[in-house]
């Protein structure tokens, strides 16, 4: 990593302890900001967090590694997570993970080479009701069909050709 | 997003949340606890436990920090009730928590939302800051001298076992989601080992609307031992799945009847670590004392392979076991090996009397409640539908979700 890009990951940082204080409880909520601005939390994030925090780095490796939401690994810029739990199940998931992996081109689990999708599986996220439901980063979609799969797939590659600052509004709810 | 509530009008959309948080806070705080003792609520969150006990627990710890906490982590497969409160009846279940804040003594609440519900925190936060401008938070309350009690949001970040309230606290310590020792309970040693009461976000919803309309109101809703009304999460083979309102008591029929699945040949009851109801068993009430249950059913036509369903349930909780006890890590792989086997013909009926044996001890030798209870609907599913299973023909993967 760069040295300045790793000031910058210092300063963020520093910037959400002396928000949120340097307890304990502000761990979770830091690797939650970390994860969505640099979509993933390597090594030197992690070191960053644990000097600022006062608490050795395989803590925060192992708080990181434990939620599905906050998983280390880099992953892209739209994380999209199809629920496979029962009632989406019966409302047709498979239908929609086929054309997930056809329209994005990645199957469950990859990311892109030009680093937009990661696809995943996600367990039920009450919507059950609406189903099959996804979500992407925080946006929920519900009753989704395959044709919407492609809608989807092209609102998220519009933002994110957009501008940085309208990219941000075109997916974050 | 289409956030709906389809089904009948629900008992919150007429209810007044802030006159049941003034009238709670004109009483004497024992008489809050009484008051919810009274009607006989229990846990809207899927356990059952009496509200009103476990308000009088922490209640009667000494310290003056406090907590307490709403449990909106909803993680339970097919359950999805709380996310229609906390988008249409937020100021309930903020009237709901500083109500309890006043009868245990806490001054600071907490929602732990879940990830997934990321895109509520900020409606959420909107609807607390109206309420400090309104003065129905922050320094004396309603104009009550001494009671101050604030609200803030916390965010889950995707894992199922932070529904347990113990797992829940870990988390919002910082740690990962692993379930405490019990006891102490938190109503003792919860958050920050401070006495809390970690409470279901309808519990808390319910309870103010106790103060508004009396206990023989509440109690004229439902059974003896399962009083007052409920909402119903309900999803699958139906023609009208949503939100509903209904008394304990109902029986499955009558349910299944409303909501337009009449040919359900099974429901599970109380998500994946529920049970699963065959049609033979629809005269059987919705209530604690007969199908206990957090409001959750799922409708399986005539068509569903349920073998399916079971395997579906068990990666679930493969994929959810937080890994610190080896019962519930080790025995969810087993079982979840097992359902193969039996996809492809290939488990003997030996096998199938030890997998009840390994259930069993799942069931006394886990932790916390997902291994006490993440065998159960692959059991019940073996038990009404074993015929079903034992002779069907080897499947392809594919044909698992008919079109
Ligand atoms: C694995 C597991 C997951 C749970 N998930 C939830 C949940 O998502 N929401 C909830 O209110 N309670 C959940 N509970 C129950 C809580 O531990 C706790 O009993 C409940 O929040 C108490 O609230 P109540 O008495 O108002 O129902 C879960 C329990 C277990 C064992
Ligand atoms: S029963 Fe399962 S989820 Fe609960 S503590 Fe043990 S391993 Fe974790
Ligand atoms: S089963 Fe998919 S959202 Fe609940």
């Amino acid at each position: 990593m760069l040295v300045t890009q790793q000031e910058k990951l210092r300063a963020d940082v520093t910037a959400l302890v002396d928000r949120l204080g340097p307890g304990r409880s502000s761990l979770i909520p830091i690797l939650q900001d970390v994860k969505r601005r640099h979509h993933g939390v390597d090594s030197d994030a992690m070191q960053i967090v644990a000097d600022l925090l006062d608490i050795h780095p395989v803590e925060v490796y192992s708080v990181a590694t434990f939620y599905a939401f906050l998983n280390p690994a880099a992953q892209g810029e739209f994380v999209v997570r199809l629920c496979r739990t029962v009632s989406c199940e019966l409302a047709g998931k498979d239908a929609i993970a086929r054309q997930l992996e056809t329209e994005l081109g990645i199957a469950f689990g990859e990311t892109g080479e030009d680093g937009r999708f990661t696809l995943e599986w996600a367990n039920c996220m009450g919507m059950c009701d609406q189903g099959p439901a996804l979500l992407v980063n925080d946006r929920v979609y519900t009753r989704v069909t395959p044709e919407r799969v492609r809608e989807i797939a092209a609102e998220c590659r519009a933002a994110y050709s957009g501008h940085a600052a309208e990219r941000k509004e075109g997916y974050l709810v | 997003m289409s956030i709906q509530t389809q089904g009948n009008t629900l008992t919150f959309a007429s209810i007044d949340g802030d006159a049941g948080l003034k009238a709670a806070l004109a009483m004497k705080r024992a008489d809050i606890i009484d008051t919810v003792a009274d009607s006989g609520m229990k846990g809207r969150g899927g356990a059952g436990f009496p509200t009103g006990m476990k308000w009088n627990f922490a209640g009667a710890e000494k310290g003056d920090k406090k907590y307490i906490i709403c449990n909106a982590d909803e993680g339970e497969p097919g359950t999805f009730k709380d996310r229609v409160i906390l988008t249409e009846f937020a100021d309930l279940v903020f009237a709901g928590m500083t109500i309890a804040g006043r009868a245990i003594g806490a001054s600071q609440g907490i929602v732990y939302l879940r990830g997934e519900y990321t895109y509520l925190r900020s409606p959420l936060n909107a609807v607390i800051k109206k309420r400090r401008a309104a003065g129905l938070l922050g320094e004396d309350v309603c104009g009550v001298k001494g009671f101050d009690f604030d609200i803030i949001v916390a965010l889950g970040a995707g894992a199922y076992i932070c529904g347990e309230e113990t797992a829940l606290i870990e988390s919002l310590e910082g740690f990962r989601g692993e379930p405490r020792n019990r006891p102490p309970f938190p109503v003792v040693a919860g958050y920050r080992y401070a006495p809390t009461v970690v409470n279901n976000v309808e519990t808390l919803a319910s309870a103010a609307c106790i103060f508004v309309k009396g206990v023989d109101w509440f109690k004229s809703f439902g059974t003896d031992r399962s009083t007052g009304f409920k909402l119903f999460s309900i999803s699958g083979d139906c023609a009208k799945p949503g939100v509903y309102e209904f008394p304990f008591g109902i029986t499955v029929a009558d349910l299944l009847k409303e909501v337009g699945g009449g040919d359900a040949k099974a429901v599970q009851i109380g998500g994946a670590s529920g049970t699963c109801v065959p049609r033979a068993q629809f005269t059987r009430q919705m209530a604690f004392e007969d199908i206990p249950t957090g409001g959750s059913v799922v409708v399986f036509g005539p068509q569903r392979d349920m073998l399916a369903v079971a395997e579906n349930f068990l990666e679930f909780f493969v994929d959810e076991s937080c890994g610190q006890c080896t019962p519930c890590r080790i025995g969810n792989t087993k079982m979840l090996e097992a359902a193969e086997q039996l996809k492809e013909g290939t488990c003997s009926a030996e096998y199938v009397a030890e997998l009840r044996e390994l259930s069993g001890t799942m069931q006394v030798a886990s932790k916390c409640g997902l291994g006490q209870t993440s065998s159960n609907a692959f059991m019940s599913i073996l038990e009404h539908f074993g015929d079903e299973i034992m002779s069907r023909p080897v499947q392809a993967e594919t044909a698992r979700t008919p079109a």
